[in-house]
């Protein structure tokens, strides 16, 4: 036993540990804030002026809100299966938190004499990793939607998972003709292909706006928010929560909006690198710490940029018909992004055979 | 003893839990929440073999997409045990014989199976991932893979023809 | 059927052309409408901090009068409750006691002088009726409460403040556009 404890690389762990606590609070931070931003951005987008209450500016809102949701009281129906009725909004969290583990945050920076990576798990599958963790995020919505034992949690649950179901093979598609260009599946490659300022959205736009529109379906977000269409169904999936457990329903969605905006500001917009600025030379300049401190900021503006078009979106489109939704899914965004797709090898193929017309 | 040994038998073991609780579960969805928990153990198993791509392919195509589509229909069905119908009893009989039967060949292949000399190569393995995998595809397996893809496709055209049929 | 009005559009059904079906144009042009939003003057009036201006024939609460002495001009007659539709008013009469000549302006006065703010209208009538300027309706709204007796407004509640021992009370009770 105390070889297997003295096998285990303690500090590596350790700072693993740090990171993941850093990164998990990090995300639960801004997707309270998140809800804010809506609400502000909603606010200014119909000309008033959003919660202004709650501290300078109302930015105490979110904990107010938090404190409301806390405090209300929790109702499990009747005929609910309990167990997957509170493991519902748990696996909602759970999978909305996982993808943060391959994003890469920054380069690396040095402290205590070691050479800390700031990103979790640098897996050479990083792009399918994410997929995997967002195709389980079906789950939370499914397994709450039926729990409830209610006929429109359980309808609102079907039109989600179905909608995420097939607007993921769009997403996919739409990234295999990037992944034909970078070759690796690596997030931490894809980012330092582009550190020379070139970002692939300007080899891939359509790839990104195919990408860009599946990740509001994915998130569930307006125009794509079937799933918690008032007006047909009630509430959604979530009609039967309350308490903190509706928090986590909708703070999952928040929370997916973050890392879905982080993870189009790596694969698209260069990630953690700084425009403008040659991030090598940079640091050997003034010294790596900085530089990561800079990289950090400028990969949160670019996802700051990101949510904030979540939102404008979402308060500007209306809803889609759910018929809609079907057809733009699989009768537009498959066929471009396939499209997309053969362009892209066919370039691909004249670049390396120097073939010209 | 080695961390990697005390994973593998915790994942063996909750594979093995799991995969009974798909059977006897009274609950069918139980049982498909259950089943993906199997899945989830066997890309453990494959992670422990270094094998990252079959993991998350594993993980993608049967958690993410076929087991939501089993919950799709079983959901829908709304089974539970009001609605069960009575079984024969000579079909009981005959599932007994037929698992046995089963049970039966597979404790025979397995005795003369050799597994002395087939220890998994834990963690050092490098064919599973993406790079080796898709190099073994396209050049040795090329042909079988192509054919492969055509027979997706003409299932693809013909659920398309199918959902035009009105 | 004559149309009303010449603001009525018939909606066309034709099939989306190309550039509709694209979807991406109209959507950033209508990205383009709510962003110019955001930089517009906001309509919001914060209110606890703001306030609208009533209008100058805005009618709310009672308040019973003083004079330049700071005396109540209510004698407590009885025209208002008679006056009152909804008979929100009521008052009893007292007789004014040697010595009490700075507080009361005639020798009768109202003891007891009652509006129930549940039935008042705010209709203005007990203004008019008055003979003496004794009440008069303001400028401030009914604020909510929870019991109906907190409604029932006594004269402490309406009494207007003293001129001399309060100016800035006063003043302010009076309002700048009822001199």
């Amino acid at each position: 036993m105390h070889a297997l404890l003295l096998s285990v690389d303690w500090p590596l762990i350790i700072e693993k540990a740090v990171l993941i606590s850093i990164i998990i609070g990090v995300s639960l931070l801004i997707a309270m804030y998140e809800t804010y931003a809506e609400r502000k951005v909603a606010a200014y987008i119909q000309d008033r002026r959003g919660p202004n209450r709650a501290g300078p500016f109302g930015i105490l809102q979110p904990l107010a809100d938090g404190l409301k949701l806390f405090s209300k009281e929790e109702i499990v129906p009747n005929h609910s299966n309990k167990f997957l009725f509170i493991l519902g909004p748990g696996l909602a969290m759970l999978t909305a938190m996982m993808t943060s583990a391959v994003v890469p945050w920054g380069g690396h920076i040095h402290i205590f004499g070691r050479d800390i990576s700031l990103q979790i798990a640098d897996v050479n599958i990083g792009i399918l990793y994410i997929f995997g963790v967002v195709s389980m995020g079906v789950y939370g919505l499914m397994i709450g939607g039926w729990a409830s034992n209610n006929k429109f949690s359980l309808l609102a649950a079907i039109r989600g998972a179905s909608q995420i179901i097939s607007y993921e093979l769009a997403m996919g598609l739409s990234l295999i003709a990037l992944l034909m260009m970078t070759g690796s599946l690596s997030l931490h490659t894809i980012v330092e292909q582009q550190q020379n300022g070139v970002y692939y959205v300007w080899y891939q736009p359509l790839g990104f706006l195919i990408f860009l529109v599946c990740a509001f379906a994915e998130c569930n977000r307006t125009p794509f928010d079937l799933s918690e269409a008032e007006s047909e169904l009630n509430f959604g999936y979530h009609q039967e929560y309350s308490s903190m457990k509706l928090g986590f329903y909708l703070f999952a969605e928040y929370v997916n909006m973050f890392i879905s905006s982080a993870v189009m500001a790596t694969v698209f917009w260069g990630g953690y690198d700084v425009p403008f600025v040659n991030d090598a030379a940079f640091g050997l300049n003034h010294g790596v710490n900085l530089l990561a401190f800079l990289q950090v900021v400028s990969l949160f503006v670019k996802i700051a940029l990101f949510i904030f078009v979540f939102m404008w979106v979402r308060w500007t489109v209306p809803r889609f018909r759910y018929d809609q939704l079907m057809k733009l899914g699989w009768k537009t965004l498959i066929p471009l992004a396939l499209l997309n797709m053969l362009i892209t090898g066919f370039v691909i193929l004249l670049k390396q055979n120097h073939w010209h017309f | 003893m080695n961390l990697t040994q005390i994973l593998f038998w915790f994942l063996s073991a909750l594979a093995l839990f799991s995969a009974i609780m798909v059977v006897i579960s009274k609950n069918p969805v139980h049982s498909v929440l259950w089943l993906i928990v199997v899945f989830f153990t066997i890309s453990g198993h494959y992670i422990l073999l270094n094998a990252q791509f079959l993991a998350i392919v594993n993980l993608i195509v049967y958690a993410g997409a076929i087991m939501v589509l089993f919950l799709f229909v079983i959901m829908l069905m709304n089974l539970n045990a009001e609605t069960e119908p009575q079984k024969n009893k000579w079909l009981k009989m005959a599932g007994v014989i037929g698992g046995g039967a089963l049970l039966l060949v597979l404790v025979a292949a397995l005795k003369d199976a050799d597994t002395r000399n087939q220890i998994a190569q834990t963690g050092v393995g490098d064919i599973g991932l993406i790079h080796n995998l898709g190099l073994v595809l396209f050049k040795e397996y090329v042909i079988p893979f192509e054919i492969s893809s055509v027979l997706f496709l003409s299932a693809m055209v013909g659920a398309v023809v199918i959902g035009k049929k009105e | 059927m004559q149309a009303l009005t010449t603001k009525a559009k018939t909606v066309g059904r034709k099939p989306m052309t190309f550039w509709e079906k694209l979807y991406i144009p109209v959507i950033a042009r209508g990205m383009a409408i709510t962003f110019g939003h955001i930089f517009k003057k906001k309509v919001t009036i914060s209110y606890p901090e703001q306030t609208r201006p009533f209008s100058p024939v805005f009618r709310g609460v009672q308040v019973l009068n003083r004079d330049e002495q700071g005396r109540e001009r209510c004698t407590a007659c009885g025209l208002c409750a008679v006056a009152c539709p909804a008979e929100a008013i009521t008052m009893e009469a007292a007789e004014r006691l040697p010595g009490e000549e700075d507080l009361y302006k005639e020798e009768k006065y109202a003891a007891r002088y009652e509006i129930n703010m549940l039935r008042c209208i705010f209709c203005g009538l007990c203004e008019e009726a008055c003979p003496k300027d004794a009440v008069y309706l303001s400028e401030t709204l009914v604020p909510a409460n929870f019991n109906r007796q907190s409604f029932v407004y006594g004269k402490e509640e309406m009494l207007i403040p003293h001129p001399k021992k309060d100016p800035e009370g006063f003043a302010k009770a009076r309002g700048e556009k009822r001199s």
